[in-house]
């Protein structure tokens, strides 16, 4: 089996297995922070949750680390080697007659998710692990906001309009590499049939999970 | 019709290319676009030059021998032929027309329009074929049952012509369109399942080897190829594959 991943299509197979995994964490990302909108203390609930049961901090966490990371340095090595066969450029080139931009251009919209994930990280994940394992507060709370910390942390954020301009710009991006991802990583996999089946449902997910994002930010950034 | 040619011209596989402009005229509608190129041959001999150099053949899209990159698609902008099949109707009086060879570093330049594509030879060399003896004892091929859905969808698979065009189109230089195809037609058919996992591990071991690129399912070649050769063939290869490395 060792053999299989090292071939172009075993590499291809695990980038869509990664992928997998990366689309139903944002399917379930998106669900949570949904809650800030709707229900303020049960959003605040469910990420108290998630951010101290051992099982999602010991075991989920790390799992989507490695899928993030994975996802990112193989989609560069398929992508270098991938230049590498493709030898000099034509002089002319009409990519548009026969593919879809975003499905030519999954390096670029990688490399902006990738940039979001960046600032993301600087954002929340980073502030997250300092508060929890280097000053060892697990409470959740914070000085001068009653109960959880986390719904004021998160309107805090929205408040600063450049921000929220750089999360809706990702967001497009993400929605663009979902809008070919999606679809692909069946076919990777050898579903062609279930590709087809699922075209619909990849265009819409592809919409709602950035446009979800984008709302909740707009929403706060409107709202407070 | 008038025409500005724009072609790819280079002397041998060591030698620098560059692109050259042509102009040809009295060319009919009705022409293919090969006998274009042959109007335009004639004009370049007439005044004692090299004339461009260009594989074809049977000229009925069959043996899949004509290889032009024309206005940026791979046989140019019609769907479902080959560049032998390609009509002047196409294109339009004064048209300027970009005639470049397949670009792949698998694929590399012999002369001018003509690439080396023996790449895929090797590659159906590596497990396209069947080891049936037939000294004799044959079973009759009409006594094995076989699915009328597989039998088409494997003739389908059967009709790539190795011309090269999923390869020139893909962004990624990406042979696997043709090589699910050569896998897909075998592993659809009884006949083809006794050698089933050592045929797709071989041949993609060397379409790896070739320097052939990877598969990024944007569907370029589904489109380009003159016989509509389907992607649901480069699933299946990778099923496969899958199948056979467990």
């Amino acid at each position: 089996m060792s053999g299989f991943f090292k071939s172009s299509i075993g590499r291809k197979v695990s980038m869509a297995l990664s992928a997998f995994f990366l689309m139903f964490f944002l399917l379930q990302h998106l669900s949570i922070n949904i809650l800030s909108v709707v229900d303020p203390d049960l959003f605040n609930e469910v990420s108290h949750f998630m951010g101290t049961n051992p099982v999602v901090q010991f075991a989920l966490q790390p799992v989507l680390i490695f899928a993030v990371v994975f996802h990112f340095v193989m989609g560069f090595i398929l992508d270098i080697k991938n230049r590498k066969a493709n030898g000099s450029k034509y002089a002319k080139n009409n990519g548009a007659a026969n593919s879809s931009w975003f499905s030519r251009n999954m390096v670029i919209s990688g490399i902006t998710i990738l940039a979001f994930i960046a600032l993301h990280f600087i954002d929340f994940w980073f502030p997250e692990i300092n508060t929890k394992f280097i000053k060892g507060d697990w409470s959740g709370t914070m000085p001068g906001v009653d109960g959880f910390r986390y719904h004021e942390e998160l309107v805090h954020k929205f408040m600063n309009p450049i921000r929220v301009v750089a999360y809706a710009v990702a967001f497009i991006f993400l929605g663009l590499h979902l809008a070919h991802g999606f679809t692909s990583a069946f076919q990777s996999v050898g579903a062609a049939s279930l590709r087809k089946k699922l075209e619909k449902v990849g265009i819409a997910y592809s919409v709602i999970i950035p446009f979800g994002f984008i709302f909740i930010a707009l929403y706060h950034f409107f709202n407070h | 019709m008038n025409l500005t040619l724009k072609i790819w011209r280079q002397k041998d596989a060591n030698s620098k290319g560059q692109m050259t402009d042509y102009k040809v005229s009295e060319i009919s509608e009705h022409m293919s676009f090969l006998e274009m190129m042959d109007v335009l041959n004639e004009q370049i001999i007439n005044k004692g030059d090299e004339p461009v150099a260009f594989d074809h053949d049977c000229r009925e899209g069959i043996c899949g021998m004509c290889s032009m990159y024309i206005n940026g698609e791979a046989h140019g902008p019609d769907r479902g032929v080959t560049t032998c099949q390609l009509h002047m109707r196409m294109f339009k009086d004064g048209d300027t027309i970009t005639i470049e060879p397949w670009r792949a570093a698998a694929f590399p330049v012999v002369k001018d329009l003509v690439v080396d594509r023996s790449a895929f030879d090797r590659i159906q060399h590596a497990g396209g074929y069947i080891s049936v003896n037939t000294s004799g004892n044959t079973q009759d091929a009409n006594s094995i049952p076989i699915a009328k859905e597989a039998a088409d969808t494997a003739m389908d698979a059967a009709t790539c012509i190795g011309c090269g065009a999923c390869v020139a189109t893909c962004k990624n230089s990406s042979a696997m369109l043709f090589v699910g195809a050569k896998v897909s037609q075998y592993a659809l058919l009884p006949q083809g399942q006794v050698e089933a996992a050592d045929r797709v591990q071989n041949m993609v071991a060397q379409m790896d080897l070739e320097g052939f690129g990877n598969c990024t399912n944007t569907g370029a070649c589904e489109v380009e190829c003159p016989k509509g050769i389907s992607l649901d063939n480069i699933a299946r290869m990778n099923r496969e594959l899958m199948k056979a490395s467990v």
